[in-house]
């Protein structure tokens, strides 16, 4: 998000602080240089967070390295045999279809919960009767749990019983293969994926487009530019702050979906929808090879922190480090 | 300036005589937004049918848009056979510890982060926001080890200590209270207010729409949680709702009255939540990037 919205969402419906972007941004050298070092009372204010950060956080990160280094043996610890579960992934088959499921969902979900979120952002900032109501149904979605989620999705694409085969069927159409075939099934777990992701784009695409002003809108009409000249030259530039956040959040959404798959498809058909974050669980606690389970959590964590680095560059203006 | 969802955007705060092109224009974008909403909806709407039809509807061929006839029948079968309540308090008394617990260090972290100066804050702010992002696949393994280790497997505390440890509410507390201004806390500390005074008595009366926020998304992403618990519980008594579901889907299959039942009711509170405090949960998705 630009500092511009950030801003302005910082101030919104908020009775305490009065956050004036000034204040906010004028928290820099000025300020350290009014404050004492105060290293003590810090200690104290940070000390219960760093407690539980430090055991229940920190603590599994170390240890997940170091487990990756053991031989796996059943839940117990064992001898140490340096990169082998790293040797094993690389020519592991199924983790490399995990991977590329795992690029090929990201690729899929992430330009179309983009692209839907802005079309509906800017179909809720229009003119439009009931607006509210329907902003509400929209994100209702991101508020109900994984597993209820995917369960519905199990219900509605029940291949036998599923109302989505009952429609087509009732409409004459060939039935779809949702749970025996793997490009089916992997359509289901992307349209669960995109009905619970829309409602969080459009909710930073609309922030995004309050913060444009309606001038401009107006200079471009006399200027005879049409909705579409408009919505692609001042639109879709004018959020790109909003769309770069989206794009680092929904890559990495898309990259850790575990509840939907692990419900609605397990990774199947075959493996056509496991995805590296079931793969490691599977693992971990299936067939309990828990230090190949720590090593595939390791790449994870490795492709987690390039994007969120990405994320922290592009936030730079937006005050992220103290 | 107002919230974004009661903002009139772009064309609705011009004054302008409506011509018959924009009537039109308005028209088909009600359309498409009433399908949209239809699309949405169609999914809760279908979970409510399924819990209310009798299971005889979810099975045959035909198709039923609406339950043959209204029936309690799935409900009974969950109280009956499944310690639906028991499930139901523990989601509660572990939604409400994690909450309370996270939320409070949380507070004290996010205003040392933004108030406070001391030796290699940038540098620890840093480290503690590199882990946001880290999904529960790459620790479960360790964090299991460290659970059996300190024999709290399979209990209540085993879920709540590694859930609570989590840093996004750090993040969000320090962007607020970081745009307090000095000046109050400058003037607090001429009165001979100490740090925890000032914590007290001006910064947290001033920080109650962020715990509003810190409090609706926590309650929210626990109530919800399902990853880490599935690991966490080892006894079907001790089971949070989310497992619960899908320990009922392990054992009834494709009963599915059964199963959208306990859903609709797993999911009926925080959706009431949402309903009555939409604009907090808006703002701290929207702000913090958590869904």
């Amino acid at each position: 998000m630009s500092a511009d919205t950030s801003a302005r969402e910082e101030s919104t419906g908020s009775t305490g602080p009065p956050p004036s972007p000034a204040a906010t941004y004028a928290a820099g050298p000025a300020r350290a240089s009014r404050q004492q070092r105060s290293t003590g009372a810090a200690a104290g204010f940070l000390g219960p967070n760093m407690i539980l950060l430090g055991l229940f956080l920190f603590l599994p990160l170390g240890w997940a390295f170091l487990i990756s280094f053991q031989e796996s043996n059943g839940f117990g610890a064992s001898g140490w045999v340096g990169l082998e579960n790293y040797r094993r992934l690389v020519t592991d088959p199924t983790f490399w279809q995990s991977a590329l499921n795992t690029a090929v969902f990201t690729l899929i979900t992430v330009p179309l919960s983009l692209a839907l979120g802005l079309g509906l952002a800017v179909l809720m900032n229009s003119v439009l009767p009931g607006r509210k109501l329907f902003r509400t149904l929209i994100y209702l979605p991101m508020v109900i749990s994984g597993i209820a989620t995917a369960l519905m999705g199990v219900l509605l694409f029940d291949e036998a019983t599923g109302i989505v085969n009952k429609l087509l069927r009732e409409g004459g159409l060939a039935t779809i293969p949702w749970q025996s075939q793997g490009t089916a099934a992997f359509a289901s777990i992307v349209l669960v994926t995109l009905w619970i992701r829309v409602g969080f784009n459009m909710v930073i695409y609309l922030a995004g487009l309050q913060g444009i002003s309606p001038e401009l809108y107006e200079a471009a009409r006399l200027e005879g530019a049409s909705s579409w000249q408009q919505f692609r030259y001042l639109t879709v530039p004018l959020v790109g702050p909003s769309t770069f956040f989206l794009l680092i959040m929904d890559v990495i959404y898309s990259f850790q979906v575990f509840d939907t798959i692990f419900v609605m498809t397990g990774g199947g058909p075959g493996r056509s929808t496991s995805v590296l974050v079931t793969y490691a669980y599977e693992n971990g606690f299936v067939t309990r090879d828990q230090s190949y389970a720590a090593a595939i959590g390791i790449v994870i964590f490795l492709i987690t922190l390039v994007f969120t680095a990405i994320q922290w560059k592009g936030n730079r203006s937006r005050d992220t480090v103290g | 300036m107002a919230h974004p969802l009661t903002t009139q955007g772009g064309a609705a705060t011009r004054v302008r005589r409506v011509s018959p092109a924009e009537r039109v224009s308005t028209i088909v974008r009600l359309v498409t937004a009433v399908v949209v909403g239809l699309v949405m909806m169609f999914p809760l709407y279908w979970m409510i049918t399924i819990a209310f039809s009798p299971s005889a509807d979810v099975v045959s061929r035909e198709l039923h848009i609406w339950p043959s006839e209204w029936t309690l029948e799935n409900f009974r079968t969950i109280f009956g056979n499944f310690p639906t309540v028991t499930w139901f308090g523990n989601s509660v008394v572990v939604t409400a510890i994690i909450t309370a617990l996270t939320v409070s260090v949380n507070l004290l972290a996010g205003y040392a982060f933004a108030k406070l100066d001391f030796k290699g804050k940038g540098f620890v702010f840093l480290l503690v926001l590199s882990t946001m992002m880290v999904p529960v696949q790459v620790l479960m393994v360790a964090q299991f080890r460290l659970v059996t280790q300190l024999g709290i497997y399979g209990t209540f505390w085993a879920v709540i200590f590694p859930s609570a440890a989590s840093a996004f509410g750090i993040f969000l507390a320090r962007q607020f209270i970081i745009a307090i201004p000095d000046e109050l806390l400058e003037a607090a500390k001429m009165d001979g207010a100490g740090t925890i005074r000032i914590f007290l008595q001006i910064i947290l009366p001033l920080c109650k729409p962020l715990i509003a926020v810190l409090v609706l998304l926590t309650v929210m992403y626990q109530w919800n949680d399902f990853a880490w618990p599935l690991i966490a519980l080892k006894d079907a008594e001790l089971f949070t709702l989310p497992i619960g579901l899908l320990y009922l889907q392990g054992q009834y299959g494709a009963d599915y009255g059964a199963i959208m039942a306990l859903a609709l009711l797993s999911i009926t509170p925080i959706i009431i939540m949402f309903l009555a405090f939409q604009k907090y949960f808006v703002q701290g998705l929207a702000r913090s990037g958590i869904r």
